[in-house]
């Protein structure tokens, strides 16, 4: 955060440092919103779509934009689990903790990665390649278990298929530079 | 576009699709995506363009077909021939063998006369799997936007409303409030601007009918709305969908678009004074947000905190203006009874849940998947002829119903008819329609435990019962499960399910202790099993609070 | 405005159409504990320790929050509705770090009063031990998040009555906490007015004033209603606490 400077200040350097055009971008959904505070989620769902996950400065320059407490949208972006407020890594592994993958053993999964993989759900591996997330059905309920694989749905999982998904994920090179997609909601 | 402009659009498309011998339709919803449909739907198209069949033959994604635990499913609507477990081998097998030589697969044809097709009613997911779930035309070829047609021209707003109210459809997103009467409210309520929003935020993990209707056939949805917003008099609508389900939201917005171009939504729809539109708000991750309440405050862009009702979101809801609030389910029972009469509707179902409930089978059962049957069906029926039964035979336990509210029904009960009162009796409830088995195999304390852990979880942390009480039922779930319990923590545990049952803000709170009330009454016996005799408890006492002056 | 009449625990009633049972009590001094609900704030009915029981409703209404209707038969200290309260503040005592002997609220505390009045004896429930921070880079005051039980007063009148929204709840459920800005320290805050009144409504020690020590910090909430009804209805009336 930038102390000892104006709030106006602030958010003009935050406005494109670097001349980063992915501000651009939010500035249209803004301006299509009308910069109205009740669109904050939607916003805030762009901005993460933009940037990947939600910094500091970019909440704080969502608050500037729309004219809102810096708390409340705080309160807005921590209260919903969708909202990432630190990057993931490379890869995620979605693990879908629902009732039915319950049933069919999501657990038993969960356990055997967090073993083999020496990483927590909730955490990412010390390589920042994969980042071990767990979802609250996924809607494919049919498959179970379930788990998303960098957006991918993959349905009846088993131990061993996920232990290897996930060396797969991380011994993959490193993507190349991921590019800006148009988010507009 | 006018009524009759309707009908011509109608008769094109049925003719159109009457000119093609055959029509190839693949699951194109998201249980079949994630076993790789889209390679299925591939190689059919390759294989149709390689054989110039693109004139006799088309080949359509459509709504989910049912039967998820065994896709990719493909069907030759021509033949009535459902294909299962398509892989892209089979797929080029029913173009070069099934269409063009007339010999079919056999080795993948799913017997379509078995009792999870012939045990179904049709109504909700009439048009899924048999459409093109991207199509405004089929839709409209299906008599898709008569009934808001119908309304129109035909009914004044308290006609559509009185319909409604005679049919007895009930609330399908969990309390089973009547439809009509909500709607009767709103349109007495005043209020300069007044809502409609459809609940699409179906969190119930274990449930996924919702999804299945906006992918497979989400003008169906849009209709029922715009057929409340007439009858409330309401000229704006939102569908707050969870962000999980990004099809669903695709379709939606493709739906939007493609009603809004040909006037039946927008402004002056069906050249009529009605003008309605529908914007789509995405969720973030929030079970609480299904609660109606909370869902005002996440479309308002707050936290999604509940707030004490009265006054009720038909009196004061979106941006303090009248609003109705239903699900997916009920909008999406709208047209068809607008469309053929409030009679026909309640002669199916029980004397008080009319019409049919969408369930999503899934947990240890055969056939997993989305069915659709007639309220008061006995629940020994879904599971065991539609259902299949356990997967390799094992002894079924229980029934849940009602997700993170709900409750266990077990064998004993297996005769019960589904309806809302009769689950409500055996301390279940029919939620959104979720519908897990459990075997032999599952510990019903764990059970009780996951879904008080997903309740803790997701709790708004608003009120103390909720925030801190589920917190506390599940230290003491973890502890018995563990086996360090003993009978007086058995019992503080009852007591605090009762007491947070009873003085919670919202329903999340109050049905959190559902289904640890549930399993203690059916299977009470596996929980005293894990409590350590008082004797050999080496824990000390809790501290003695701290509030000496 | 029509008049409405009203039973509470035997005795009849009357008030005025749009009152809350809550008001009706307050006036007829009829006891109830309260905690989120102050008078001058908006209400939320997030306490629950309000809960009565009316005849003809299945479930249990926050006195706070719930007009009274013609009719209404209210009971509002059964045995029932007293043991749930008594639950609710073993609740909040087992949710955070009370240690009532060294704390600055001490004997000034609503939370301790409220264990008083509903005759909390033993909190039953295993101690959660949150780790929770204390802020004290504002100049003037401090918070303790130890001994916050989220009624969320400082976060209604910073953004009702003082208009500064400095405050909100951040995260969900179990660890839901009160924040200044993106969970920063309340000394760097641009928006904050030093106003104090933030520490004066908050019923528990968790805001205090800097400098105060063990059972030193009096809250004066009299001012709430001084500046309200000078707002309302531009009368400056005299400002002495009720208590
Ligand atoms: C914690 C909680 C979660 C809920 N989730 C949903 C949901 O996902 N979908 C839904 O339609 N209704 C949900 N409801 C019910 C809604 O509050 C509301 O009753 C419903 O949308 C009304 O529609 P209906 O009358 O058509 O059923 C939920 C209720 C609670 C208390
Ligand atoms: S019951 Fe739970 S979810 Fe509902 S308001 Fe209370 S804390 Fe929030
Ligand atoms: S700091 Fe005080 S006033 Fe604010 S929520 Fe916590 S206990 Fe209530
Ligand atoms: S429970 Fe895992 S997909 Fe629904
Ligand atoms: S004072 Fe009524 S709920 Fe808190």
């Amino acid at each position: 955060m930038l102390p000892n400077m104006s709030l106006q200040e602030k958010s003009q350097k935050t406005a494109h440092p670097s001349g980063d055009n992915r501000f651009k971008l939010l500035d249209r959904a803004i301006t299509k919103h009308q910069g109205r505070g009740d669109s904050l989620i939607e916003i805030l769902h762009v901005a993460q779509g933009i940037f990947g996950y939600l910094e500091n400065d970019l909440l704080i320059y969502v608050a500037h934009a729309i004219k809102l407490p810096i708390s409340r949208v705080y309160g807005v972006a921590t209260f919903y689990h969708f909202f990432n407020l630190k990057p993931n890594g490379e890869h995620t592994f979605v693990l879908c903790m629902g009732t039915a993958c319950y049933v069919k053993g999501a657990e038993q999964i969960q356990n055997a990665l967090e073993e083999h993989h020496h990483c927590k759900f909730g955490q990412t591996t010390k390589d920042n390649k994969v980042s071990f997330i767990t979802a609250r059905c996924v809607g494919s309920c049919g498959l179970a278990p379930v788990a998303v694989l960098d957006n991918a749905v993959v349905g009846k999982l088993t131990r061993d298929e996920s232990i290897k998904r996930v060396e797969q994920m991380r011994n993959s090179v490193k993507a190349t530079e991921q590019t800006v997609q148009e988010v507009v909601v | 576009m006018t009524i009759e402009d309707l009908q011509e659009l109608s008769e094109q498309e049925q003719q159109r699709q009457s000119e093609k011998k055959h029509r190839i339709l693949y699951c194109s919803a998201a249980g079949c995506v994630s076993c790789g449909s889209d390679n299925v739907s591939a190689m059919l198209k390759t294989k149709v363009k390689e054989h110039t069949l693109e004139k006799e033959c088309e080949v359509i994604g459509t709504g989910c077909m049912g039967l998820c635990g065994e896709g990719p499913l493909v069907k030759v609507q021509s033949d009535n021939i459902l294909y299962q477990n398509v892989d892209e081998v089979t797929a080029s097998q029913i173009v070069e063998s099934h269409i063009l030589n007339g010999k079919r697969v056999e080795k993948n044809i799913c017997d379509t006369s078995a009792p999870f097709f012939a045990s179904q009613t049709k109504i909700v997911l009439e048009n899924c799997g048999r459409i093109n779930s991207e199509s405004i035309d089929e839709y409209v070829a299906a008599l898709g936007y008569e009934a808001l047609g119908k309304a129109l021209t035909e009914m004044q707003p308290h006609d559509v409303i009185e319909e409604i109210r005679k049919s007895g459809l009930r609330g399908r997103g969990g309390a089973g409030y009547s439809t009509g009467l909500k709607w009767g409210i709103v349109r007495k309520a005043h209020g300069e601007q007044k809502y409609i929003v459809c609940n699409a935020d179906e969190g119930d993990p274990g449930a996924f009918m919702d999804r299945s209707v906006l992918e497979g056939d989400p003008h169906r949805v849009l209709e029922g709305m715009a057929i409340a917003g007439y009858a409330v008099g309401a000229s704006q609508g939102y569908v707050y969908c969870r962000a999980e389900y990004p099809l669903a939201i695709e379709r939606l917005k493709l739906a939007i678009k493609q009603a809004e171009k040909i006037g039946l939504l927008g402004n002056r729809i069906l050249e009529s004074q009605f003008n309605f539109r529908i914007d789509i708000r995405i969720g973030a991750g929030a079970f609480v947000c299904g609660e109606e309440t909370a869902l005002i405050a996440s479309i308002e862009g707050r936290r999604g905190n509940p707030r004490t009702r009265p006054p009720y979101p038909s009196e004061k809801g979106l941006w303090g203006m009248p609003t109705v609030i239903n699900n997916v389910e009920t909008f999406a029972n709208v047209a068809p009874i607008i469309r053929n009469g409030s009679d026909w509707f309640s002669k199916i179902g029980t004397e008080k849940s009319k019409g049919t409930k969408v369930f999503a089978l899934a947990g240890n059962i055969r056939n997993t998947g989305l069915i659709e049957v007639p309220m008061g069906i006995p629940l020994r029926k879904i599971i065991f002829d539609i259902g299949g039964g356990t997967p390799e035979g094992q002894e079924f336990k229980a029934a849940q119903t009602g997700g993170p509210s709900g409750g266990c029904i077990p064998n004993e009960h297996l005769d019960l008819p589904v309806d809302y009162e009769s689950l409500l009796a055996v301390g279940s409830f029919m939620g959104s329609g979720g519908l897990i088995v459990m075997d032999s195999t599952s510990r019903m304390v764990d059970v009780a435990k996951f879904f008080m852990q997903f309740c803790m979880d997701e709790s708004c942390g608003k009120c103390i019962p909720c925030r801190v009480g589920t917190r506390h039922i599940y230290g003491l779930l973890d502890k018995i499960s563990k086996k360090k319990a003993t009978q007086d923590d058995l019992t503080l545990l009852e007591e605090l399910c009762v007491m947070v049952k009873e003085t919670s803000l919202c329903g999340l709170g109050q049905g959190a202790p559902n289904p640890v009330i549930s399993t203690l009454r059916f299977f009470r016996h596996e929980y005293e099993q894990l409590l350590q005799p008082v004797e050999t408890y080496l824990g000390g006492e809790v501290e003695v609070a701290d509030f000496e002056k | 405005m029509a008049i409405k009449t009203l039973t509470i625990d035997g005795d009849q009633y009357s008030a005025q159409e749009g009152e809350t049972i809550l008001t009706v009590m307050r006036q007829h001094n009829i006891p109830i504990p309260t905690l989120c609900h102050l008078e001058g704030l908006s209400t939320v009915g997030a306490c629950r320790l309000c809960v009565v029981q009316v005849e003809g409703i299945p479930k249990l209404l926050p006195a706070c929050t719930t007009r009274v209707e013609e009719g209404m038969v209210i009971h509002t200290a059964t045995d029932k509705l007293k043991k749930y309260r008594r639950m609710i503040i073993a609740l909040l005592a087992s949710e955070g770090n009370h240690v009532c002997a060294v704390c600055v609220a001490n004997n000034h505390c609503e939370l301790q009063e409220l264990a008083y009045q509903v005759g909390l004896v033993r909190v039953r429930y295993p101690y959660l031990f949150p780790k929770k921070s204390l802020d004290a880079t504002h100049k003037e005051y401090v918070m303790d998040r130890n001994r916050c039980v989220l009624c969320t007063r400082c976060v209604r009148v910073c953004d009702e009555v003082e208009g500064a929204h400095v405050w909100d709840v951040a995260g969900r459920g179990i660890n839901c906490e009160i924040v200044t800005g993106l969970d920063d320290a309340w000394g760097k805050t641009e928006t904050c007015t030093s106003c104090g009144k933030c520490v004066m409504v908050c019923p528990t020690g968790a805001l205090f004033e800097k400098g105060v020590t063990v059972a030193e910090m009096e809250k004066q909430k009299g001012f709430l209603k001084y500046i309200i009804t000078a707002r309302q209805k531009k009368e400056w009336v005299s400002f002495t606490d009720g208590q």
